[in-house]
């Protein structure tokens, strides 16, 4: 109560918006801890051990975990609040998708950990980058502003450019950066340019405030506005990969190193997402729901379809996890499409789930490529089961949860999301969405049978050596891929009780 | 409390313990520790029987639940056991031919390489198949039904070496998608309809369903059940299943698994009631699948095929009780299924392993005189599989005919004419099979069967049972098989002799299963008053015994040429399999690339096509770009362009 007091005395005052830096703090503990990082190891330069920036960053992303556990706390208690001038929202929407987000920096540092290593490559700037584009989901995800969304975007994008151009040895991963940036800054722009007509139409940036004025006026002229809608969802379509914004995708993630890969399926997407449900289910979605619906319909049957259909024909592993990662984004398209609290917490399941069986079969991913990067061709896998069974167990594991098999994080994901669509009466994608995932269903299998019954115990692969720091984020992964299957409740009911909620800044 | 959670528990255990500790168990201790395990289950089930016989007729159902699962608003589901006379009867044959088979397997599987991974696999199919009977609603069903297609997946292609099995693995693992896709989406529709995916909630919501929304459930779940139970138009995986390993085929693709779909539909008899129609498909594709695959059997070579579409023919009965409302019959007919063909799989495995895995019945003959114990056994199942009084057989197939003589179906009087047909056939390919077998000469000491063996009929390529390669040759002496193996056949015998006691059609109090199964059915069926009866099974022995007469009259006086019975469209399954091949390898493969290569050539190609060709970064980069421009950033403009043209015709609106 103390700092609301604060806060209008300091308002009323000098006109500056007072930060309640507490509130904020996951986005401060990242970014700050991204920047010390940077200066810690140019002070010492090289007498740091290698994996001092490791442990930091995990530290970092973990201390910004407890705060949100704390916040969420305290949310419960006050309600939800607007901070900083109606900026950034601080609600159970907004703590959850960070949470997550922090879960991904923790495994994403782990995998990188052991990528590096082997890789030879030095450098504290990828754990840096890592910080620094999650503090960027962060501001996306509390974003109750268009621009502080923008900037969040930027954040987290140009951070993502970088890694995935960071292996400097590889042509493929420099190539998969200048195609990801070139790509980027096309969606960036339609996105600005979608910010820019719904601010013509609506005259603020502002979420809680385009809802409002949504709500008390009937804009007679809406060409803006629609227009402003649909560049704006061309811009977020293309950061979540939705067909027909996909093409950059499967040729970026097989580029990328593979742990960078594996952070773009998780935080990138969950950050996208967020930011995605803020703006539409949000902001339009009392007033504008009968225009924008139709649109994502479209897209969530495309991803749906081109994503698990192309999947199959693929036999680079990367580019096959690419092409699934698709066909997911169609699936929580399906879940954003209902508009409903249901929708957005099955899509909160969704993104926690994938997080942990995406990190989970990239750090694989990772380990198979063996020194280099590059050996992600289906025939890699070929007698894994043999060579490292519990490596090839743990990915038939994330595998079945990706297709949906019961008792794993997938299947009730996927079950929440057709959920909410039948709830909101689209039966038919519903069906379709079912259809996509027994499609999907055989991709899984191919390289389940390519570890298992490929292959004759005469032809050796190269060992495959499986670091510590790896071994702990797969476990990770395992452990949340299938404590979500099982118990699903706890999180369930986060999911459930994180709605969030424009709170219209004080004046 | 009864411990019901145990009855699945204990091959989990099993599994888990088998996974860690196996190769130290080794051979044959992880094979004794698994049969134990699955023993145990088997004397669980018992007492959970004696439990519920001890209960009041209408109380007999116990269920169990261990944890919520999901609760999520109204919407709950528990990880819970329902017990009752149904789901105990499909445990006490899925444990206790489970344990024989379990047993047998520790001599067939004696000496393989992969022996421990081998009952890690059957302990875990055990534990999810009785999952799939216990458990309280729809979803801990299709956990277990995935579960059990995933062992039968895996041991289909236990001996992965040789590529057919794996191939035949997919082709299980595909079809049975197709059919789970309708169990999910029927799944979906009982919980949109009645708001529960519980059985014991769904029984008095169920009349309320709307016909047609009923229908559609019963439908789609059918379909699954096609799927999982190798019927039309699914059934194609079944016969190459038989690549697995024999007992494999005894307990997955012919005792338990299979019948999974008739265990589903049983289960929701409430939901059945409403659907109308869909019971007379349920009928028709039963019986069609029986004559489809009947005919089939009459021309296999191999001796397991014969079996597999002989199972596939079975099934077709059950769901042709299922389909005329009589469960009780379709649920007899599973038991003494399971127990005979059991046995004549477990009978067909010694037979493979006293003639150094060799499957071509043309390379048998005469094998009484040196398997004594498997052709004893094996009489006993033919017998009762041909329908001969007083064989198990004979009892629930006529239950079934005769509920399908007198059943409301529509044109129920051909479906009993198809019926009596199959019944014929059966006798015929059975005898046949015997004849081959155990009768005549001793065909693999000419060495000219060996010389244009292979130009016999097209299935001569087909998988054969052979883990390790040892050749039949013509101074081959055959040795009757370890005890491991031959008692499970004498007890199965026993079983196969003496099922039939279970529901004797002589008065009321004869009706065991009937009564104990009554409880947990809704449907009623009226069978034929007893002289009508009397006539349609007088008429059944004889069809029986025209069918063992025929088999004889050509395959040991022959007086008849073979060849003019076994037709290539009979061996060919009437080309099914090849249609399906053919059409998947072709237009539905095109219809399938062309998807793939718009995306992959129009869209990605130019890039890859491009970057792929040229070595030096800097080709590498100018490549890159114009392929950026001309067709990523094109691909991203006509998507923009077109939600732009969408919300124009929005405009105001």
């Amino acid at each position: 109560m103390t700092a609301a007091v604060l806060q209008n005395v300091l308002a009323s005052v000098g006109g500056l918006p007072s930060i309640e830096f507490s509130s904020v703090a996951p986005s401060i503990i990242l970014a700050l801890g991204g920047v010390l990082l940077l200066t810690v190891v140019s002070v010492t330069k090289d007498k740091l051990p290698v994996w001092f920036p490791a442990v930091w960053t995990i530290s970092a992303a973990v201390a910004a975990l407890c705060t949100v556990f704390r916040l969420w706390i305290r949310v419960g208690k006050w309600g939800n609040l607007s901070l900083i001038s109606g900026a950034v929202g601080l609600d159970r929407f907004s703590l959850f998708v960070i949470g997550t987000l922090c879960v991904s920096v923790v495994m994403g540092a782990l995998l990188l950990e052991g990528y590096l290593r082997r890789e030879d490559l030095e450098g504290p700037e990828w754990y840096v980058l890592l910080l620094l584009a999650a503090a960027g989901g962060t501001t996306m995800a509390a974003a109750n502003d268009l621009i502080v969304l923008f900037i969040g975007l930027e954040i987290l994008s140009i951070a993502v450019y970088i890694l995935s151009a960071m292996h400097r040895r590889r042509m493929s991963s420099l190539e998969s950066g200048l195609k990801y940036f070139i790509h980027g800054a096309f969606a960036s722009a339609f996105l600005l340019y979608g910010i820019a007509m719904v601010y013509g139409a609506t005259g603020s940036t502002n979420l809680a405030r385009i809802s409002t004025f949504l709500a008390d006026n009937v804009i007679t002229q809406n060409g803006l506005m629609l227009g402003g809608i649909a560049l704006m969802l061309v811009g977020f379509a293309f950061k979540v990969a939705a067909v027909p914004f996909h093409q950059w995708a499967p040729d970026v993630y097989q580029g990328a190193p593979t742990p960078v890969s594996a952070f773009m399926a998780a935080a990138v997407k969950t950050a996208a997402f967020a930011g995605m449900i803020r703006v539409f289910v949000l902001a339009l979605g009392p007033t504008y729901r009968d225009e924008w619906r139709p649109m994502v319909l479209a897209l969530a049957v495309l991803s749906l379809l081109v994503g698990s259909v192309m999947a199959l024909v693929q036999t680079n592993v990367k580019r096959m996890l690419a092409y699934s990662s698709i066909g997911h984004a169609g699936f929580i398209l399906v879940a954003v499409h209902s508009s409903t609290a249901m929708g957005t917490s099955a899509a909160l399941f969704y993104l926690l789930s994938y997080t942990f069986m995406v990190m989970g079969s990239f750090g694989v991913v990772a380990v198979v490529g063996r020194k280099g990067d590059g050996h992600h061709q289906l025939s890699d896998y070929r007698g894994l089961g043999r060579i490292r069974p519990g490596l090839a167990l743990a990915f038939t594991i994330f595998l079945l949860a990706q297709a949906g098999v019961p008792l794993t994080a997938g299947f009730l994901s996927k079950f929440y999301v057709i959920r909410s669509a039948i709830d909101s009466g689209d039966t038919a994608l519903g069906v379709v969405a079912m259809l996509a995932a027994v499609i999907a269903a055989f991709l899984y299998l191919r390289v389940i049978v390519a570890m298992y019954f490929e292959g004759e115990p005469g032809d050796e692969v190269a060992p495959v050596k499986v670091p510590a720091a790896v071994s702990v984020a797969i476990g990770i992964a395992l452990a949340g891929t299938l404590l979500l299957g099982i118990v699903p409740d706890p999180v369930t009911h986060a999911a459930n009780e994180a709605t969030a909620e424009l709170v219209a800044p004080r004046r | 409390m009864t411990a019901v959670w145990l009855i699945p528990a204990l091959p989990l255990l099993g599994f888990v313990t088998l996974v860690v500790l196996g190769r130290k168990f080794g051979d044959p201790g992880a094979g004794i520790f698994a049969a134990c395990m699955v023993g145990l289950s088997f004397l669980g089930t018992l007492g959970v029987f004696a439990h519920l016989l001890s209960l009041p007729h209408e109380e007999r159902a116990i269920s169990q639940t261990l944890f919520t699962w999901i609760s999520s608003g109204s919407f709950k589901v528990s990880i819970g056991f329902l017990a009752d006379p149904l789901s105990i009867t499909m445990c006490l044959f899925i444990t206790g031919i489970g344990a024989l088979i379990h047993i047998y397997s520790v001599g067939y599987m004696k000496g393989d390489p992969k022996f421990s991974k081998f009952f890690v696999y059957l302990n875990l199919f055990v534990a999810s198949m009785l999952l799939l009977v216990l458990g309280d609603n729809l979803l801990l069903t299709f956990l277990g039904w995935e579960g059990v297609g995933a062992c039968s997946y895996l041991l289909i292609s236990f001996w992965f070496t040789d590529p057919k099995n794996a191939s035949a693995g997919k082709k299980a693992f595909v079809t049975n998608r197709v059919g789970d896709f309708g169990f999910m989406l029927a799944t979906f529709l009982v919980w949109v309809t009645l708001g529960t995916v519980n059985y014991e909630q769904i029984r008095p919501l169920a009349p309320g369903l709307a016909a047609g929304t009923a229908t559609a459930i019963a439908l789609l779940f059918f379909l699954g059940a096609t799927g999982k139970s190798a019927q039309l138009p699914l059934f194609v995986w079944l016969p190459d299943a038989m690549a697995g390993p024999t007992p494999v085929s005894a307990l997955i693709h012919a005792a338990t698994m299979v019948t999974a779909g008739v265990y589903l539909l049983t289960r929701l008899s409430p939901i059945m009631a409403e659907a109308g129609w869909a019971n007379d498909v349920v009928a028709w594709v039963g019986a069609l699948t029986a004559l489809v695959a009947a005919c089939a059997a009459i021309a296999q070579n191999d001796i397991k095929k014969v079996l597999a579409y002989s199972t596939v023919s079975q099934l077709g009965y059950m769901f042709l009780a299922v389909g005329t409302q009589s469960y009780v019959a379709a649920v007899f007919h599973m038991i003494t299924h399971a127990s005979f063909k059991a046995l004549l799989f477990l009978g067909s495995g010694s037979v493979i392993h006293a003639m150094a895995h060799e499957q071509d019945m043309r390379k048998y003959g005469n094998l009484r005189k040196y398997l004594p114990i498997t052709y004893a056994t094996f009489m006993v199942g033919w017998l009762a599989i041909a329908g001969i009084p007083p064989l198990s057989g004979f009892w629930s197939k006529d239950e079934i005919l005769a509920g399908v003589f007198n059943a409301k179906t529509f044109g129920n009087l051909a479906l009993w004419v198809i019926g009596m047909a199959v019944a014929l056939l059966t006798a015929f390919y059975m005898t046949r099979q015997v004849i081959m077998t155990f009768f005549g000469e001793e065909k693999w000491r000419h060495a000219e069967v060996d010389a244009h063996g292979h130009e016999l009929h097209a299935d001569e390529e087909d998988a054969v049972d052979d883990h390790d390669h040892h050749h039949l040759t013509p101074d081959h002496t055959p040795h009757e098989s370890p005890i491991s193996m031959t008692l499970p056949l004498v007890v199965l015998a026993g079983a196969a002799a003496v099922a039939g006691l279970l529901n004797l059609p002589f008065g009321d109090p004869l009706k065991f299963l009937e009564h104990w199964l009554e409880p947990t059915i809704v449907g009623e069926h009226e069978l034929p008053p007893g002289w009508v009866q009397a006539l349609l099974s007088l008429a059944a022995v004889a069809v029986a015994v025209i069918g063992i007469l025929g088999a004889r009259a050509v395959y040991f006086q022959k007086k008849v040429d073979p060849a003019k019975i076994e037709k290539p469209v009979f061996a060919h399954a009437w080309y099914i399999d090849e249609t399906y091949a053919k059409f998947m390898g072709g237009p539905g493969e095109t219809a399938f690339e062309d998807v793939a290569q718009f995306d992959q050539k129009i869209v990605d190609g130019a890039v890859n096509g491009i970057a792929g060709g040229t070595v030096g970064l800097g080709n590498r980069l100018k490549g890159l770009q114009t392929g950026l421009v001309r067709t990523y950033g094109l691909g991203m403009a006509i998507g923009a362009v077109a939600l732009l043209a969408y919300v124009v015709t929005r405009i105001g609106g």
